[in-house]
C-alpha cells in the first residue's frame, strides 16, 4: 500500500495549469448574455501527468479483489473477469445512444434479451427486468410490483409486509418508499424464519413476505417451501432477496420454490466490479403472478427483431433509459463463459470453500446457529473478554486481509460474517485460516496488538464520531 | 476452469476436513425434488469465443464514433480524455468493495471527498452525496425529500412540462405510493412561480429544460420560499461551466445527470445521478456522504460519515433506501473534472455554446426550416417542414444522427427535432447536418 500522505486536488492545483487540450473553435463564436455568465469556477488546475499520478497513488491506498483477498459476507466480492472489461469497453457500447430507433440498437438490445433469457432460465422466472441499477433499486421495484398486483386485485389494505430479523437492511427501507408498514418476524432456534410467528401475522392485511434464502446467516431456509404456501394462503406475495444467490445456481431455481419476484445483484453473483461502491444492477425476475408488472421497458424479440417494450401492467420506469447497459454486458460476458455446467460449479465451490472455512474455524470462532451452511457463514468475535469484532476486523487487514462484514447480521452478537467465493484458490483459503488462528492466539497473548490495528495503512482508525459532529464534507481553501 | 482454481485433489481434501462424502450433500437442505433443475442454457465457452460474439453484437449499433451525431436528449456524446477509463478501470478502484473499512479504502474515499468538493462548486450548493443512479432518480429522490420536509399538509408538486419525459415517468413510478399531485406547468418558471401555494412542496425547475431552453431564474427562489416551499432545479452540469449556477439562485436541492462528465453513452447506463443541498438539508439528503476525519496520530483520513440517515442503521426509518450507487461513474467524472479543471470545462461549455448557436443560425437558414425561440445552450428545438421522424430515419442509415424528433414523446408533435450540438462536432459535421437537412426535406 502507499502509505505517503497524497494532497487533496486542490492542494496540488496551480492557477494556469490544464490537463487536457481541446480543439480551438472552428465556427464564429456567439457571444453569452452576461445576466447568465458564471463569475466564479473553483476548480482545481492540474496538468495530465498530476492528474495521472495522483490518481494512481490513490488507487495504491484501496485495498481490492485484484491485489487482496476479501472473505466479505453478504457482498460476494468474486474476481471480476478482464474479459468483461474488454466486452464493455468496445467502442459500439460507448457509442450507443438509447433514443436511437431500436432499428439501428439490435446489437444492444439482443444481448439485453440474450441476457433476460439467461437468467429466466437460472431463476425460473417468466419474465426479467435489468432495469434496475441496484440490490435495493431491485427490491424497491419488487415491493411496488407486489403493491401494484394487490391494487389491481382490488386490496388497497394489503400494506403489511412480513421480514425475518435476519434481513438487509433495505428491505424495510424499500418497503417504507413503497407505503408499506413493515412487520419483523423473529428467526427460531436453528435460525430459520419462526413459523408460529409468520402464522400469525398472516392475515388479511398481508401484502407479502420478503425472505433472502439463503438467509444473511449462510443458512438455506428449509421450510421455505412451507413459508411461500402459508403466504400464498393469505393470498400475500413472495419476495426473494437474491443477494445470496451464489449459492444456488444451477442447484435452485427460485421461482421452483414459490417466489413470486426477486431481485439478483448481478455485481455479486455474476461478477461485474463493484467499484468501490457501484455500479451494479438489481434485475428483477418474476414468476407468472408478477410477470406483467416488471419495470420497464424490457427487450422482446420478434421474427429475429428486436425491440424494448413495456410490458402491460408494469409498474413503469424506475430509471431513465435501459438500465446500467455496461454492466449488463460483464454479465452476459461471465454468463457465457460459465455457461450450465459452470454454473453449477461456481455454486459447488463457493458453498464447498465456505464449510471449508467454517470447519477449520468453528472451534476457535463459535458459529451460533452450527448447521452446515451455504456460501457464508456467521461466526462471532467475543469469545474472550476485552477483544471485539472490530479488533479482529481490523487486525486482519495488517495480515493483507479485507475484513469480513462485522455485526451484521443484528441478531448474532459481534457478527463476523464470512463468505469466501468460488474465486479463491484453497491456498488463499488456507493463509486466511491462519491469519485468523493466529490473531485468536494474539487476543490472548498480546491484545494490544488487535486494539491498535491496523498498523501498517496510510492511516489508523479514524475518529468518525468527530467527524459526524461537526461534518467536513469538502474542501474549504 | 479459469475463475474457479479448486482442483479434483482440493476438493477431496476440503471434503475430509469438512466430514462430508460428496459436494452435493453441502446440499441437502434444499428440497431434493428441486436440486439441479436442467436450465436449458448453453455450456460455458471459451474467452476467445464470447468476445467474437459480442464483438459482432456491438458492431450492429449506430456509433457516435462514426456518425455525424446531433442527437442528445439526455445523453450526451461529449469528449472522454484517455486518462479517465485508463486511471478509473486500475483493478484498485474497479474490483475493490464500498469503502466500509476507511484505512484501506482512503484512495476511494479521498476520490469520493475530492468529488464532493468540485461538484458543490459546480452545482453551487454546500454539499452533494456520492451519487444516486441516475439524474431521474436522483430527481425523484430530490422531491421525496422535500416532500418530508414539507409534511402532510404539502403534497403539491410543480413540475416543469419540459421536464425529461422519462424523469417524469420516474417520478410517478417513485411517488405511486404517495398521496401526491404532481401538477405540469408550461410558462417560463419565473411567472409559473407564481401559483406556488401553501399546499406545494416543491417547485422544479429544469436547467436547461428538455427543450435545451435556458431560463434566467433570478428570483424565483424568493417566491418559492415566501410560500414555505422547495426550489428544486435539475441541470446539465456540462452547463454550469459557463453559466451561472442553480445554487446561485437560491436552489435548495440540485440534480443533475453527471454522464457528459467524463462518460460514455453506453446505451443509458451506467449514469451518474448527482445531488447537492444547502447546509440546512444536509441532514436530510440521502445517499453516502464522505467526510474529513483523523486518526490519534493527527492524520488527515476520509470516512463514510452521517450514517445516522442510511438503511443499515436506520432500516424503515432511513431517508432513503440506497446503498450500492454509481460509484465507478462518480469517479470517472471526478478524474475528468480533474484533468478539465476550471480551464478545460470552461472552454469545453464554450464550445458547445458557440458550435450550437452557430449549428442553429445555419438550421434557420435553410428555407422551412426554423429555430424556436428562447435562449438556449447545446440543444434546440427545430421547426421542420416535413415530419421530424422522416427526417431521421432517411439520415440514420446514412450516417447522420439530426437529433430527437419529439413525435417519439409527443405523438402530435410531428415537425419538431430536438437538435444537440456539442465540441466533437467540427464545423464540417455541421455543415454535412445542414446539406442533409435541407436534402432530407425535399
Amino acid at each position: 500500500m502507499n502509505l505517503r500522505p497524497e494532497p487533496l486536488a486542490y492542494e496540488l492545483s496551480s492557477p494556469g495549469r490544464v490537463g487536457v487540450s481541446l480543439p480551438g473553435c472552428d465556427v464564429p463564436e456567439t457571444p453569452v448574455p452576461s445576466s447568465l455568465l458564471r463569475v466564479e469556477l473553483d476548480l482545481p488546475e492540474l496538468d495530465e501527468l498530476t492528474v495521472v499520478r495522483h490518481f494512481t497513488r490513490l488507487s495504491q491506498k484501496n485495498y481490492s479483489i485484484d491485489t487482496q483477498y476479501y472473505p466479505l459476507g453478504s457482498c460476494t466480492m468474486k474476481y471480476n473477469p478482464k474479459a468483461n472489461e474488454a466486452a464493455a469497453a468496445l467502442p459500439g457500447w460507448r457509442g450507443a445512444h438509447p433514443l436511437v430507433s431500436d432499428a439501428h440498437n439490435q446489437g444492444a438490445i439482443e444481448l439485453i434479451y440474450r441476457l433476460q433469457e439467461s437468467l429466466k432460465a437460472i431463476g425460473g422466472f417468466k419474465t426479467v427486468s435489468l432495469q434496475p441499477a441496484a440490490g435495493a433499486h431491485g427490491e424497491l421495484a419488487g415491493v411496488f410490483m407486489i403493491r401494484a398486483y394487490h391494487l389491481a386485485y382490488g386490496n388497497p389494505g394489503r400494506v403489511k409486509m412480513l421480514i425475518p430479523d435476519s434481513a438487509h437492511g433495505t428491505n424495510p427501507a424499500s418497503c417504507t418508499m413503497a407505503g408499506l408498514t413493515t412487520v419483523t418476524i423473529p428467526s427460531d432456534a436453528e435460525g430459520g424464519v419462526d413459523m408460529e410467528r409468520l402464522a400469525a401475522e398472516c392475515d388479511d392485511t398481508v401484502a407479502g413476505i420478503m425472505i433472502t434464502n439463503p438467509s444473511t446467516l449462510g443458512l438455506f431456509e428449509r421450510n421455505i417451501e412451507k413459508i411461500a404456501k402459508m403466504v400464498h394462503d393469505a393470498s400475500g406475495l413472495v419476495y426473494g432477496d437474491g443477494a445470496n444467490m451464489n449459492a444456488l445456481t444451477g442447484v435452485l431455481r427460485p421461482a421452483d420454490v414459490g417466489i413470486d419476484v426477486m431481485h439478483f445483484n448481478l455485481h455479486k453473483t455474476f461478477s461485474t466490479p463493484h467499484g468501490g461502491g457501484g455500479p451494479g444492477v438489481g434485475m428483477v425476475g418474476a414468476a407468472a403472478s408478477l410477470a406483467e408488472y416488471v419495470p420497464g421497458p424490457i427487450a422482446a424479440e420478434k421474427n429475429g427483431k428486436y425491440s424494448m417494450e413495456m410490458p402491460s401492467k408494469s409498474i413503469g420506469r424506475i430509471k431513465a433509459f435501459y438500465g446500467n447497459f455496461a454492466v449488463l454486458v460483464r454479465a452476459y460476458t461471465y454468463i457465457r463463459m460459465l455457461g450450465a455446467d459452470g454454473l453449477v460449479r461456481l455454486a459447488e465451490n463457493a458453498v464447498l470453500n465456505a464449510n471449508y472455512i467454517k470447519a477449520r474455524l468453528e472451534k476457535v470462532y463459535p458459529v451460533k446457529y452450527p448447521r452446515r451452511c451455504m456460501h457464508e457463514f456467521v461466526a462471532m468475535g467475543n469469545f474472550i473478554d476485552g477483544i471485539h469484532t472490530l479488533d479482529i476486523a481490523k487486525r486482519l487487514i495488517d495480515y493483507g486481509f479485507h475484513p469480513p462484514t462485522i455485526y451484521f447480521p443484528l441478531i448474532v452478537p459481534e457478527a463476523l460474517m464470512i463468505e469466501p467465493t468460488e474465486t479463491e484458490s484453497k491456498e488463499t483459503l488456507d493463509a486466511f485460516i491462519e491469519a485468523m488462528l493466529k490473531i485468536a492466539e494474539e487476543a490472548k497473548s498480546n491484545p494490544e496488538l488487535l486494539h491498535d490495528a491496523p498498523h501498517g495503512t496510510p492511516v489508523g482508525r479514524l475518529d468518525e464520531v468527530a467527524a459526524a459532529r461537526n461534518p467536513v464534507l469538502c474542501y474549504r481553501g | 476452469m479459469p475463475f474457479i482454481p479448486n482442483t479434483d485433489k482440493d476438493r477431496t481434501a476440503m471434503l475430509g476436513t469438512i466430514g462430508a462424502g460428496s459436494v452435493q450433500e453441502l446440499f441437502s437442505d434444499i428440497p431434493s425434488d428441486k436440486r439441479y433443475p436442467k436450465l436449458g442454457i448453453p455450456n460455458g465457452i471459451s474467452e476467445l469465443e464470447v468476445l467474437r460474439e459480442i464483438e459482432s453484437l456491438a458492431s450492429r449499433n449506430l456509433c457516435a464514433s462514426s456518425s455525424a451525431w446531433f442527437l442528445g436528449a439526455g445523453v450526451y456524446n461529449h469528449f472522454v480524455p484517455a486518462a479517465v477509463p485508463a486511471l478509473a478501470t486500475r483493478g484498485e478502484f474497479l474490483s475493490a468493495y464500498t469503502p466500509y473499512q476507511p484505512e484501506v479504502s482512503q484512495g476511494t474515499l479521498q476520490a469520493i471527498f475530492e468529488y464532493q468538493s468540485m461538484a458543490s462548486e459546480l452545482l453551487g450548493v454546500d454539499t452533494v452525496n456520492a451519487s444516486h443512479y441516475d439524474g431521474a432518480t436522483a430527481l425523484a429522490e430530490a422531491v421525496i425529500m422535500a416532500l418530508n420536509h414539507g409534511g402532510t399538509t404539502r403534497n403539491r408538486v410543480l413540475v416543469p412540462a419540459a421536464l425529461h419525459p422519462e424523469y417524469r415517468q420516474v417520478l410517478a413510478t417513485y411517488l405511486a405510493a404517495f398521496s401526491v399531485r404532481v401538477e405540469a406547468y408550461s410558462e417560463a418558471p419565473a411567472i409559473a412561480v407564481a401559483t406556488v401555494d401553501a399546499e406545494t412542496s416543491c417547485f422544479i425547475v429544469a436547467y436547461p429544460d428538455f427543450e435545451g431552453r435556458v431560463h434566467d431564474l433570478a428570483g424565483v427562489a424568493d417566491t418559492v420560499h415566501a410560500a414555505g416551499a422547495l426550489f428544486i432545479v435539475s441541470a446539465d452540469p456540462i452547463m454550469l461551466g459557463l453559466l451561472k449556477s442553480p445554487g446561485s439562485y437560491g436552489a435548495d436541492i440540485v440534480t443533475a445527470e453527471g454522464q457528459s462528465l467524463g462518460n460514455a453513452m453506453n446505451y443509458g447506463g451506467p449514469f451518474l445521478g448527482m445531488m447537492g443541498v444547502t447546509q440546512k438539508f444536509v441532514r436530510k439528503i440521502p445517499g453516502r456522504i464522505v467526510g474529513q476525519a483523523f486518526d490519534h496520530e493527527g492524520r488527515r483520513g476520509f470516512v463514510l460519515t452521517l450514517t445516522a440517515r442510511e438503511q443499515h442503521i436506520r432500516r424503515e426509518k432511513a431517508v432513503s433506501n440506497i446503498c450500492s450507487n454509481q460509484g465507478l461513474v462518480m469517479l470517472m467524472t471526478t478524474i475528468y473534472l480533474e484533468a478539465l479543471g476550471k480551464s478545460g470545462l470552461q472552454a469545453v461549455a464554450s464550445l458547445c455554446w458557440n458550435k450550437a448557436h452557430h449549428a442553429a443560425k445555419l438550421i434557420a437558414g435553410i428555407p422551412g426550416f426554423a429555430v424556436a425561440d428562447g435562449t438556449f445552450f447545446k440543444e434546440f428545438v427545430v421547426k421542420t417542414p416535413v415530419p421530424a421522424a422522416a427526417i431521421v430515419e432517411k439520415l440514420e442509415p446514412r450516417g447522420v444522427v439530426p437529433g430527437l424528433a419529439l413525435s417519439r414523446y409527443w405523438p402530435e408533435r410531428t415537425h419538431e427535432l430536438l437538435v444537440c450540438v456539442t465540441e466533437m462536432n467540427t464545423a464540417a459535421q455541421i455543415d454535412t447536418l445542414v446539406q442533409s437537412l435541407k436534402e432530407a426535406a425535399e
